[in-house]
């Protein structure tokens, strides 16, 4: 089974966030919580229904990611630029903006975008 | 400018503490997101990539310097400091607080603002033209009529669940600016033989995935029936469009599928029982909206063009910027002046706080306090005294809006695409910014001439790609980005569809394939002739042969 | 489902009568269009009052000739979004001048309680849960009108002018 977290928007201001190991909701993508096997997908889609009915996230929903030495990246694309912020915007850029390997379509292997931000 | 009367107040407030209410309920659990979802759409809501995203209406396109302040202050107050403007004369915030968002739309009452119905299945922002009032190619002022239509359309009790969003246009020049042929409705100013105002109606025209050019469903309507034919058409359509598929919900599909008679038939036989009716437009109320747009206070100047060409000779930079963005007033010796928010390898259509705090200043300054916003996601001083375009121009300069591109291949339209929108397929902005550098060079600019370069980041069209000289289409292609190609597109009353060129180009070549397709049109044109103009006289072969065959030629 | 009419709570004296379901001998029904138009006369016949259930994808002219026999008429929103029956509503009261009870059947939001009484309707399947407070709240939330519709209310076009027409 492939490896895979929750993320959704937090009601109360927007925010991107994903589900993590304590059952609440973190900005942080490495601190998610992997979902590897169907009992995990039980248990942490149960903490989602709840976010969900509390208001406190609205539409949680999975998504596919790799893991290399305790980071956590999604694979789509899209997914990626929801991590870690709008590329063209580097002051709300979740990571260092030189790190352009975050933002390159095409499934995360490292390849100079040709962008910058 | 339209100035609200306390029933128009009453409204807005009335609807701040509405929503006020539904987000407290939705904050307390006791509606779902579902529920709430169409609610916070009304007052123009969405959930995007990264955040809630605002739209809040700007009716026509029309600012006061106080609103404007109005809108930099929550940008700095509840936002991250910008704004960006849209191809609907509206203004998004990208990083609103749910539980801000009522105290953010108390404030915009507070200066005759709001986010009604900006999106979700009912009527939104009615647009106009720019130039409205001051340019001497109008017909006649169409904003009274805008905004007529604005109050009928808004908290409609039996449209407000249509089959999809509706987007209506008004226009008073026979130059339309507005892209009033790709509207759901498009209401275009017209005196008939006796020289009364009236009105050709337009319908079904529209981007997105099937681009369509509205067809004329009543070649003259009397201005006092505009509400009741509306309503007619606004009937058949709710009864009418499809509900099972979101792409073919709109009216243009239903306009198509029944074509233009059939329609007329339906429209005018709902129209003959209600048009003595209550939606009988008195005078009285057209004479009052109408008042609130008469001719600004202008002084008599006489136009005293020594002193502007004195400085356009002391200074190549103003000469150039007079030459693009300066557009001539009916008026003698004022100008018309348009702030191009395209820096190079800016972000198309953005403005910071400081930026709309400035412009604020500079309107009430130079146009008598007013801006408007246009769907080319640029600003305008409508009315600029010629003796003040030079000190202007150098304050303009100042604040990064003096780029004198308007209608240069800079001066594109590009939506915000996959750095924010949920809809997006495909990132638009960083394409908007490597072409503005690849084209940097103004003078290059100028020579190239005329060239509406328009991006879209998904199917939506939001960028009007459809419509543009040049327009350019993100896809998704296998988890990569890929740009599609359309050349020859065209908003005006000479509407035309830009043509696809061939494959989609990758996120490397993309750029270079615009630079090949501009230095193809430089070889090939004739004296004085515009992209547009080549284009539709050689046809698409040369540039298909230029951008493929040099693709196929590195290949080998 | 609890039944708001014209704001309150109320018993509601009609039954929904399912299309396979054999119609009750005695009290007030209310019958889909289908068989509305297969037992017409029989249904016209009956001592107790008949209505009709109409769908998002009828319209008021399926059943305008045959008003006078329908004690109500149903509208059904099979999803709120489904904004067809705002039009229906207003057809039977403005259009056929329809007397009888219009009532919101299905998928009947609290926040669509103001258009729908500014429609013509009279009467509403609401959810569970549902006091004439929220009923009151959501038609009182907002007092300004700008287009004429069934409801009678005067438009602020019509308030704008009152003193010079």
């Amino acid at each position: 089974m492939a490896l895979r977290i929750f993320t959704g928007n937090r009601v109360a201001d927007g925010i991107v966030v994903y589900l993590d190991d304590a059952g609440g909701w973190t900005e942080t993508v490495s601190q998610s919580r992997l979902v590897a096997t169907s009992e995990d997908q039980v248990a942490a889609t149960e903490m989602a229904d709840k976010a969900s009915d509390d208001a406190v996230v609205a539409d949680p929903y999975l998504i596919d990611v790799t893991e290399d030495g305790g980071e956590i990246r999604p694979v789509r694309y899209r997914e990626r630029i929801r991590a870690y912020g709008p590329p063209v915007h580097p002051d709300f850029v979740k990571t260092t903006p030189l790190d352009t390997d975050h933002f390159t379509p095409g499934g995360g292997a490292s390849r100079p975008s040709g962008d910058g931000a | 400018m339209y100035r609200y009367d306390p029933l128009d107040q009453r409204l807005v407030d009335e609807r701040v503490e509405q929503f006020r209410d539904q987000v407290a309920r939705r904050m307390a659990g006791e509606i779902t997101e579902d529920e709430f979802k169409p609610l916070r759409l009304m007052n123009g809501l969405y959930i995007q990539l990264h955040a809630y995203m605002l739209r809040i209406a700007i009716p026509y396109g029309m600012l006061s310097s106080t609103q404007l302040r109005k809108l930099a202050h929550i940008a700095r107050t509840y936002d991250r400091g910008y704004g960006h403007f849209t191809t609907r004369q509206c203004i998004q915030f990208n990083w609103p607080k749910l539980e801000d968002t009522p105290d953010i739309l108390a404030e915009l009452a507070e200066v005759q603002m709001h986010a009604i119905q900006t999106s979700g299945n009912s009527f939104r922002n009615v647009t106009a033209d720019q130039y409205a009032g001051v340019s001497a190619d109008e017909i006649e002022d169409s904003r009274p009529y805008a905004e007529i239509i604005r109050q009928w359309g808004a908290l409609h009790p039996e449209f407000s669940y249509l089959p999809r969003k509706f987007k209506i246009a008004v226009t008073g020049s026979p130059n339309d600016r507005t892209a009033a042929k790709f509207h759901d409705i498009g209401v275009i100013l017209k005196k008939n033989d006796a020289v009364e105002t009236g009105f050709e109606i337009i319908i079904g025209g529209g981007q997105g995935r099937t681009p369509m050019i509205a067809q004329t469903v009543r070649e003259f309507l009397p201005r006092h029936d505009l509400l009741s034919y509306l309503e007619a058409i606004m009937r058949i359509y709710n009864l009418m469009g499809r509900r099972d598929n979101i792409f073919k919900a709109k009216l243009k599909i239903l306009v198509y599928k029944l074509g233009i008679d059939e329609m007329q038939k339906l429209v005018e036989e709902e129209w003959n029982q209600i048009k003595d009716g209550p939606l009988k437009l008195p005078q009285a109320e057209i004479d009052r909206v109408a008042a609130h747009f008469a001719p600004s206070p202008f002084e008599t100047v006489e136009s005293d063009l020594r002193a502007f060409d004195i400085h356009k000779f002391e200074s190549p930079a103003f000469a150039r910027w007079a030459r693009t963005n300066v557009a001539a007033h009916k008026q003698s010796g004022y100008t018309i002046v348009n702030l191009t928010l395209k820096p190079t390898g800016g972000v198309p259509g953005d403005a910071t706080a400081e930026q709309m705090d400035a412009v604020a200043n500079l309107a009430d300054r130079y146009s008598l306090g007013e801006i408007r916003v246009t769907h080319e996601q640029n600003l305008v001083f409508a009315h600029v005294k010629e003796a003040d375009l030079y000190r202007l121009w150098r304050a303009l300069d100042e604040i990064g809006f003096a780029t004198p591109n308007l209608s240069l291949i800079g001066d594109m339209i590009c939506c915000p695409g996959l750095d924010y929108c949920g809809l997006a397929n495909a990132r638009s902005i960083p394409v908007a910014q490597r072409i503005g550098k690849r084209f940097a060079d103004l003078d290059r600019q100028l020579d190239i001439g005329e060239l509406r370069l328009k991006i879209s980041g998904c199917i939506n069209a939001c960028g009007h790609h459809h419509v543009g000289h040049v327009g350019i289409l993100g896809v998704e292609r296998k988890g990569e980005e890929y740009y599609q190609i359309t050349l020859g597109g065209n908003p005006a009353m000479d509407a035309t569809i830009g043509d696809v060129v061939g494959p989609a180009f990758s996120s490397d070549d993309v750029v270079d394939a615009v630079e090949t397709i501009v230095t193809t049109y430089v070889k090939l044109r004739a004296d004085g002739e515009r992209f547009f103009d080549t284009y539709h006289r050689v046809g698409a072969e040369p540039f298909k042969e230029q951008l493929y065959l040099e693709k196929a030629d590195a290949a080998a | 489902m609890p039944l708001l009419k014209s704001g309150k709570l109320v018993d509601d004296p009609w039954t929904h009568v399912a299309d396979e379901v054999a119609i009750p001998a005695s009290g007030p029904v209310i019958v889909g269009l289908k068989r509305w138009r297969e037992e017409r006369a029989a249904l016209i016949k009956r001592k107790d009052p008949v209505g009709v259930r109409l769908q998002s994808d009828h319209t008021a002219g399926d059943v305008a000739d045959d008003l006078e026999h329908l004690g109500v008429v149903a509208l059904a929103f099979p999803v709120f979004k489904d904004g067809r029956a705002y039009t229906n509503a207003r057809r039977l009261r403005e259009r056929h001048g329809y007397r009888g009870e219009v009532r919101a059947i299905g998928n009947v939001l609290r926040d669509q309680y103001l258009f729908m009484q500014r429609c013509g309707f009279d009467a509403l399947e609401v959810k569970e849960g549902e006091t004439e407070q929220d009923w009151q709240r959501a038609t009182g939330a907002i007092t300004v009108f700008y287009q004429p519709a069934a409801d009678g209310r005067e438009t602020v076009i019509r308030k704008r002018h009152s003193q010079t027409s």
